[in-house]
């Protein structure tokens, strides 16, 4: 702050300026003239599109040392101007608010709470119990004799918040080891 | 939509739950057009709206029947795009007969497995498989008089007793939509899954369809029906499908026993011997998705190893799963990104299921209520689920978001648009990219010296994506397969520029041909991002839509059938006379040089004989479907049938509810007993969900974000303040709502927004819920779900639920807490004398009806092409016509796809239907390996779907969408 002087009261500030109303710079503080945008600090600024739903609003992702610090409407985009509802704006919490969960968490039977497990050792486990689902619910032919070559065994649910190319990975997975329960939210 | 001179926003709240996209109706009002938004509530896009029009849950069609019943006897259809672009002028099969004759049910109904057999719709034809039309219109036999005839009891009195609708806004209606229909002016109509979520929600669609089509607003600027979607890619995972019944590009999934071969399959999706359209190029497709999984595995020699697909036999969608685990059918569920706990209906036969399953893998960004079901969900609470008890494995893996990962997202209109990685993920946090990666390559590894058979489609997938410098994989040369590629000569490994450079002899992959042009040339077209500013309102330079970066479908159809355009006010894709081309403001989606005037006299031959105004280009005969010969399961055209759990009468027929609807008769998914059975009275009330525009679907990227969970904290009710005087509620109270499910607690807000409708004499209150809480212990807010109130009732063409409609009582007061609450909602269950049988009667017409009805197959069948099965004498759809209505509907948006189970309807309507609706709707039939294998495969032949006749329209998905998790209420996306 700056040292006191009875030439800032802002009465006087207002007389002193050509503010008449009061609203303009006779009442901005040494503190706001010294703020900044997080938007004009940033490191870099990266198009996306809104996570929510389906109409597909340009973001613009502001980042400084690789983290976002702030996400907003792109106004170069055609479907949305600049524009951003309330959850599109608020989707910078959605990276930053507390309490998101970055460990991979197991839950033993019968147990009673999570434990923390290493990444690389939870992909090994899923990687095994894929495999023995995948056989113990195998099926070669119906009834009829017809062939099946598939599972019933392994389900999965959801598609429609994550990227086309994850979802193409994921079905030709899944198609591939003959997994045929694969849903998303396109059947709600 | 800012081109529209009229806006009918109907199974939507869009200015809710589409904020943004809404800026176009309000672009489109200051520009001069009319907007009417016909719901049960006043909501958000009431507001703005010119009018509201306030309609009882589940009684569009009768509204949508009587708009058309009116064009049609007063002659106010659009006459000559009618003529030109429709099948008005088909003629259907003698023996057709409509529910009209036959008090709610169309010929072909087999009662011993509730499903038609469609070989009465089918079009009459010569001995070539040509159609024959009367372009007089006259011809009692003609499209255009069946149809006029089926809607002629659907009249302004029908309206305003079945509606609740008054006759002066109905007129206000009839008013709007044709005199800003025609040459110089375009209705447009936007749903979301207020119209999905029904058990005949694709037929709300479609009868948008019929209208939009009778009054020549399909193709053209400001016309169409928009679908609006309520998740970011809830397009692009049907485009590219995370679906049990289809592959990518809406390329079926083979079922066992009728697609035995690749050359069955091949003929199923569309030949040139079949169609005209595009589909007729289905080998080409189906031969680059599978060069492009198996790569060198994949040759000609083996069928390009089409016999690695796996076979369906069945639906196996969501509700079917589901039930399979409560029978210990499925050990392991993998959840990405979705929160069935909380987002699918009846929560609780969806988390009993989860506690079947050995093992369950979450991958979201929170504990989601679906990861913590075992500890702190409501069966927990009433001690029905014992945590100690509970064998499941829980793997909780953290997801990267949309700031952490590059990739593409489909938004509602096609659109597919780049996104950019910003920062790295924090933590274990990983893309879905990188966890499916990962799998595959250990599971691959896990199994390198497998000599099994079955193991041979996940060691010969092509499965080597370069990594980047974090070890990430690199999302593009995803996006690469998807759009294809040369394979072998002087282009080897260079990209398509588009899907008509797909050859069937394996010199070309591409891993979903829609998506082909996507990387031509090598660039990301998805991330072109040409600011606004620099390019005209079409934007063609900003990222890409599918195909072949098409704005509009369909939109040869904005030119008259000579190619000029209607209008200069709509003029948007013409013939230029002198190039001899198409040309406009869009890429034309038509052969680009043929000739307005070019006939072929051709049933098919594949895209070279379309005719010149063939406009429907995906359809087999390239028209509009006013009629629909195949592809629905539930008739060929919509019908009104009262809601599962209505307490109204149906006033049109005795066949009271769809006679084709799939129900599930369970203990734990009771129906409440319908009009006019004893204890409907328990559950008087109707219950319709929805969301709002500060939380989204089930709350997993919204009830844990401290801005948003301050905006909307708590769940509530919003009912009339007549329902409040008269139960007793008070505002800001709290009240407990009871289905024959479930019981909750919400809090009251009493509101004006609700009206109080009447019906038959009687008064409707409707009571509207927010479908964003769920029970457990993470989120920043939680609350009781109402999805927990659903019951399981599907359409039976897409297997989407019935959401809108819900029967249930209200009271003052908060539910009892603990094993009580079981017995509470007991207490009404046994009130009411439910059993699995109420509500649940299919058919509800006298014997002779369906006798009649059964008949007309036989005889059909009799007359027809027995190898052609239901399509017999159609000339027009063995194959599956890409979008009935999503086609029809399909103008701007499109894509929607049917989720239909390919063949499985065939199933559907043998034996296994009755395995379906055994007493425990097990469609296991018990058995939790047996699935639904057994039925009669063969059958499926004669069955609806025939070869091929799948839909892929459907839409309702989500047009719905709309979503699962969300289930969104009207609003929907989903």
């Amino acid at each position: 702050m700056a040292r006191f002087s009875p030439l800032e009261w802002p009465v006087l500030r207002q007389f002193r300026s050509s503010d008449t109303s009061g609203r303009g710079e006779s009442v901005v503080s040494q503190k706001t003239r010294e703020t900044t945008a997080r938007t004009t600090t940033a490191d870099k600024v990266v198009q996306s599109v809104c996570p929510y739903c389906a109409v597909g609003c340009g973001q613009k992702i502001f980042v400084k040392d690789d983290k976002v610090i702030q996400i907003e409407g792109d106004p170069d985009s055609p479907i949305s101007r600049g524009r951003l509802c309330p959850k599109g704006a608020a989707s910078e919490q959605l990276v930053n608010a507390n309490g998101r969960i970055t460990d991979v968490l197991y839950r033993a039977p019968k147990a009673k709470d999570w434990q923390k497990i290493e990444l690389n050792t939870a992909i090994d486990m899923v990687a095994d119990r894929f495999i023995e689902a995948r056989r113990n619910h195998w099926e070669d032919f119906d009834d009829k004799g017809h062939p099946l070559r598939r599972t019933m065994g392994i389900a999965s649910l959801g598609g429609a918040t994550i990227d086309n190319e994850e979802n193409y990975l994921a079905k030709k997975l899944y198609t591939a080891a003959g997994a045929i329960q694969i849903e998303n939210q396109a059947r709600i | 939509m800012a081109n529209a001179d009229c806006i009918i926003i109907q199974g939507s709240n869009m200015a809710e739950c589409h904020p943004v996209g809404f800026q176009w109706v309000t672009e489109a009002k200051a520009r001069g057009a009319r907007v009417i938004h016909v719901d049960p509530r006043f909501t958000r896009t009431t507001a703005i709206a010119d009018k509201h029009v306030p309609i009882r849950a589940g009684s569009d069609i009768v509204l949508l029947g009587a708009l058309i019943n009116r064009v049609l006897s007063e002659g106010l259809h659009f006459d000559e795009y009618v003529r030109a672009y429709t099948n008005a002028t088909n003629l259907i099969s003698e023996n057709y007969e409509d529910t009209e004759d036959l008090d709610g049910l169309f010929s072909g109904f087999d009662p011993e497995t509730n499903s038609y057999d469609n070989s009465t719709w089918s079009y009459q034809t010569d001995e070539s498989g040509v159609a024959f039309t009367d372009p007089t219109l006259s011809d009692p036999r003609s499209v255009f008089q069946i149809l006029k005839r089926h809607y002629s009891r659907y009249t302004p009195e029908m309206v305003a007793e079945n509606c609740g609708i008054k006759p002066a806004d109905f007129e206000y209606l009839v008013e709007s939509v044709t005199q800003n229909s025609g040459r110089e002016r375009t209705t447009c109509f936007a749903y979301a899954v207020g119209w999905t979520q029904h058990s005949l929600g694709a037929q709300f669609i479609r009868t948008a369809s019929i209208l939009q089509l009778l009054l020549g607003n399909m193709g053209r600027p400001g016309g169409g029906i928009m679908a609006l979607r309520g998740h970011a890619t809830i397009q692009g995972s049907t485009d590219i499908p995370t679906l049990f019944n289809l592959l990518p590009g809406y390329l079926p999934m083979p079922s066992a026993g009728v697609h035995e071969t690749f050359e069955d399959y091949v003929a199923a999706v569309g030949t040139p011997e079949t169609h005209k359209g595009f589909w007729a190029n289905g080998r080409s497709y189906a031969t680059n998705l599978l060069k492009a999984w198996w790569g060198d595995a994949a040759t000609k020699e083996n069928n390009f190893a089409y016999d690695y697909l796996p076979k369906i036999n069945g639906a196996h969608g969501t509700y079917q799963t589901q039930v399979r685990m409560l029978n210990d059918g499925v050990d392991g569920y993998f959840l990405l990104g979705q929160n069935p706990a909380v987002g699918s209906a009846n929560g609780r036969m969806q988390r009993m299921a989860m506690s079947h399953l050995k093992w369950m893998v979450v991958r979201d960004f929170r504990l989601i209520e679906s990861a913590t079901w075992w500890k702190d969900g409501p069966e927990i609470a009433t001690g029905e689920l014992k945590t100690e008890d509970i064998e499941t494995e829980m793997f909780f893996m953290p997801a990267a978001n949309h700031t952490e990962k590059a990739g593409t997202f489909t938004q509602t209109q096609r659109l597919v648009q780049w996104r950019h990685k910003a920062v790295n993920a924090p933590g274990d946090a990983q893309s879905e990219l990188d966890f499916f990666f990962e799998l595959g390559r250990r599971v691959r590894e896990k199994l390198k010296d497998s000599d099994d058979p079955r193991d041979r489609p996940l060691l010969d997938m092509t499965w080597d994506y370069p990594v980047d410098d974090e070890g990430e994989v690199d999302a593009e040369a995803v996006l690469a397969e998807i759009n294809g590629y040369y394979v072998g000569g002087e282009k080897d490994g260079q990209p398509l520029d588009n899907f008509n450079q797909m050859t069937d002899d394996g010199t070309t992959a591409g891993g979903c041909w829609i998506y082909a042009g996507i990387y031509a040339g090598g660039e990301n077209m998805a991330a072109r991002r040409k600011p606004r500013s620099e390019q005209d309102e079409t934007a063609a330079e900003w990222a890409w839509a599918w195909p072949a970066n098409r704005r509009i479908l369909y939109n040869r159809a904005s030119a008259a059938p000579d190619g000029t355009p209607w209008s200069e006010r709509k003029k948007f894709v013409w013939w230029d006379e002198e190039a001899g081309k198409w040309t406009g403001k869009d890429v034309p989606d038509f052969p680009i040089d043929r000739a307005p005037s070019a006939r072929s006299n051709q049933a098919h031959g594949g895209p070279a004989n379309l005719d010149g105004d063939d406009p429907f280009i995906m359809q087999a005969d390239g028209k509009g479907w006013l009629f629909a010969p195949s592809g629905m399961v539930d008739g060929p055209m919509p019908t009104h049938y009262e809601p599962q759990e209505s307490t109204v009468k149906n006033p049109l027929y005795d066949q009271q509810s769809s006679p084709t609807r799939l129900v599930m008769r369970r203990e734990d998914n009771l129906s409440a007993p319908g009009a006019g059975n004893p204890g409907s009275e328990v559950y008087p009330y109707v219950f319709t969900t929805y969301r709002l525009t500060e939380h989204h679907t089930a709350g997993g990227m919204s009830r844990w974000l401290p801005y948003l969970s301050e905006l909307q904290p708590e769940m509530f009710c919003e009912i009339s303040p007549e329902l409040a005087a008269e139960v007793g509620l008070e505002p800001y109270g709290w009240a407990t709502l009871v289905s024959p499910r479930a019981a909750i607690e919400a809090r009251v807000l009493v509101t004006k927004r609700m009206t109080p409708l009447t019906i038959g004499g009687k008064t409707i209150h409707q009571i509207g819920l927010p479908y964003h809480w769920g029970v457990g212990g993470d989120a920043t807010v939680e609350g009781d779900s109402a999805n927990d109130l659903l019951g399981v009732t599907m359409d039976p063409n897409v297997f989407i639920q019935n959401s809108k409609y819900v029967a249930g009582t209200i009271m003052p007061g908060r539910r009892p807490r603990g094993p009580e609450l079981v017995d509470f909602v007991e207490k009404y269950q046994r009130e009411a004398g439910l059993s699995p049988e109420s509500g649940n009667q299919l058919v509800t017409v006298s014997d002779e009806v369906v006798a009649e009805s059964h008949a007309a197959e036989s005889q059909a069948s009799k007359g027809g092409h027995p190898h052609r099965g239901g399509d017999s004498a159609v000339g027009v759809t063995p194959g599956r016509t890409f979008g009935d209505e999503a086609t029809d509907s399909a103008d701007d948006r499109s894509g929607r796809v049917d989720l239909r189970p390919t063949d499985s309807i065939d199933e559907n309507s043998t034996e296994t239907v009755g395995a379906n609706r055994a007493d425990d709707g097990d469609p296991t039939n018990g058995d939790p390996d047996r699935g639904y294998i057994g039925k009669d495969a063969d059958s499926a032949q004669k069955g609806n779907l025939g070869e091929g006749a799948r839909d892929f329209s459907g839409r309702n998905d989500e047009a719905a969408d709309t979503n699962t998790v969300d289930n969104r209420g009207n609003e929907e996306e989903d």
